[in-house]
């Protein structure tokens, strides 16, 4: 997915001949400079100047002398003892390390469930039916979709009409602290599961049907064939996205939960991301929530750069 | 080849069915009963009367909204953002693409190298804030179309799609007859690409239409708040009206009128808010997954 494909020098630079090739490259292709000179300013700009600026979570940050300028935190590591000692570091730490398992949990298989149901449908006027449909919450805001889940699960709301259709007591969902993981997650899933799903669908369009020929005829049911052909079959497809899944873990879609987050269900919902945002952009604490931020971007490293060594030990896909 | 089916398998495939057409109406149920709720009576919604086929019929909802200047103005700023932000975009990630696709561009690697470091380390929302602040950028509809204006992701899709479908010999063709880098790019490699370029111009015009968090950070005046912005706080000026209404007061009977066309607003403002981008969905749908599959291709 998204491994660099090793670029071939045209030739050696050892030689003097191979450096004089070199730079006749350089001086024929100057306009390709000039076309990745966008790209370049804009990652210096935004992605390598904030990068600098990381350093802020060890310095008392002054707006006015800058990232470089400001005085070193005494001692280095203040914020982080700050926020490691603050009374809510461990239930903002548990809630990101809860939600954010229970939706890897839920949300990683649903598209691989759902691309092996669609490939095992004969129609294909239904396939594409299905495929299409459920390809189209993914295209609703996350505005739209709190939104949604403000209206239906609110106490007179669509989800409470139906259940009293049966019978049943209206429950009041928005108000139960305990409930907001299951909002989150779900709605996740009704959201995300045929995007997810289509690359899986891609990969599994490669499974060659000999394979399925000869496992029919050594007597497989279709159940047998998808959980023995299907399913190897796109295995490294299937690595590959859960390296990239966990090593994004604690990066829970913040916009949603602050969007989801009321003064109700705060103590289970305020993940890490959002007390960021609410320590450093409404509080001004820039010091304090760079460090948090910093915190959480080490861990996801230090996940993704697990997982994908475990990859590569254990199978033979992984990242890099 | 054709087997007999088995009971077995038949089984497999009537339960397979019957599971995903339970998802169809799943996925589709919420999305229609929104539409029918925006043109029926408040109260019949309200009251559970109306599940599926709209009721009394009144657009006095979609009325409202086009009577509203915030929501007008959140609407026309969503629409020049969407269309800056897919432009500069698309210049700058298909030009860099092309770059990185071409074998014979020293340096590539380092390129590679420095934007790939990106995707998986950043600096992180406070120092990107005041990095931001200090271009100059902060509370500017600049930043609505320059953040995210391009990223790895999708200079990788692009460089592949360049890699796979325009052929070396082409290329190579064309040097030799003393064309330029930049008349080879834009007579010879662009009309080969209007794929990419429109699955290109598809992410960032759905980003762009449906992004929260950067206006929510960097923008402050009224007159530059995209719809996202508007839509959310519509939708929770109503709340904050139903918990007025619950405390009672003088204001209460003004309040609950006001609170039963707000209900039927919300619907409206939801189905006004996704229409552009649902409707334009059928018809570029299998460039999307096009573009899907194409990241997954190893470079």
């Amino acid at each position: 997915m998204l491994i660099a494909k090793k670029q071939r020098a045209p030739a050696s630079t050892k030689t003097a001949a191979g450096r004089n090739y070199k730079w006749l490259m350089v001086k024929r292709n100057k306009a390709l400079y000039l076309f990745i000179l966008p790209a370049f300013l804009y990652f210096f700009i935004f992605a390598y100047i904030p990068m600098y600026g990381v350093q802020i979570a060890f310095k008392d940050f002054i707006a006015t002398k800058g990232f470089g300028g400001s005085p070193w935190a005494d001692p280095l590591f203040k914020h982080f003892i700050t926020f490691f000692s603050s009374v809510r570091f461990g239930e903002i730490f548990w809630n990101t390390i809860r939600i954010s398992l229970y939706y890897l949990l839920i949300s990683f298989p649903a598209p691989i469930i759902l691309a092996l149901m669609i490939n095992e449908v004969r129609g294909t006027r239904f396939k594409k039916l299905v495929q299409n449909i459920t390809y189209m919450p993914y295209f609703i805001s996350t505005v739209v979709l709190v939104g949604m889940i403000d209206l239906f699960f609110s106490n007179s709301g669509l989800v409470n009409q139906l259940t009293g259709l049966f019978g049943l007591e209206p429950v009041l969902f928005l108000q139960k602290e305990a409930l907001f993981d299951h909002m989150y997650v779900w709605s996740g899933v009704w959201q995300a599961t045929g995007y997810g799903s289509v690359i899986y669908f891609a990969a599994l369009a490669g499974v060659s049907p000999e394979l399925h020929e000869a496992a029919t005829i050594d007597g497989a049911t279709r159940l047998q064939r998808v959980i023995h052909v299907n399913i190897p079959a796109i295995m490294p497809t299937i690595i590959i996205m859960l390296i990239i899944s966990v090593g994004g873990i604690m990066n829970l879609s913040f916009e949603k939960v602050l969007l989801m987050q009321k003064d109700i269900n705060i103590a289970s919902s305020e993940v890490i991301s959002t007390y960021v945002y609410k320590l450093g952009i409404q509080k001004a604490q820039y010091s304090l929530s760079s460090a948090v931020g910093l915190f959480n971007n080490l861990i996801n490293l230090a996940l993704l750069i697990m997982v994908n060594r475990v990859a590569r030990k254990v199978g033979e896909t992984s990242l890099w | 080849m054709q087997v007999q089916e088995t009971k077995a398998d038949k089984l497999f495939n009537t339960t397979n069915i019957v599971i995903l057409v339970v998802i169809l109406l799943l996925t589709l149920y919420p999305l229609w009963f929104i539409v029918s709720a925006s043109i029926s009576n408040p109260d019949l919604v309200n009251s559970g009367k109306m599940l599926l086929w709209p009721k009394d019929i009144s657009f006095a909802g979609y009325k409202s909204i086009f009577h509203d200047s915030s929501i007008l103005r959140g609407y026309f700023n969503t629409i020049l953002y969407t269309v800056g932000g897919t432009v500069i975009n698309l210049i700058v990630t298909v030009m860099a693409g092309y770059a990185l696709s071409r074998k014979d561009f020293v340096g590539g690697k380092f390129f590679t190298i420095m934007f790939l470091i990106t995707m998986f380390f950043s600096g992180g929302l406070i120092p990107t804030f005041m990095t931001v602040k200090s271009v100059g950028l902060y509370n500017s509809p600049w930043v609505m179309v320059i953040l995210g204006a391009t990223s790895m992701t999708n200079i990788i899709i692009t460089r592949t799609f360049f890699q796979t479908t325009i052929p070396t010999e082409v290329q190579e063709a064309a040097q030799i007859d003393g064309c330029s880098n930049i008349r080879l790019f834009l007579q010879v490699v662009l009309p080969l690409s209007s794929a990419i370029v429109a699955v290109m111009a598809l992410f960032s015009a759905v980003a762009h239409w449906n992004g929260y968090f950067t206006a929510l950070i960097y923008i402050r005046d009224e007159q530059w708040k995209p719809l996202q912005i508007v839509l959310r706080e519509t939708l929770l000026k109503s709340q904050f009206n139903a918990n007025l209404l619950q405390q009672g007061g003088d204001t209460a009977g003004l309040l609950q009128e006001e609170l039963r066309a707000a209900e039927q607003i919300k619907y409206a403002l939801i189905v006004i808010a996704s229409l552009p981008v649902m409707a334009m969905y059928p018809f570029v749908q299998k460039y999307f997954v096009k573009g899907v599959t194409l990241g997954s291709v190893k470079g």
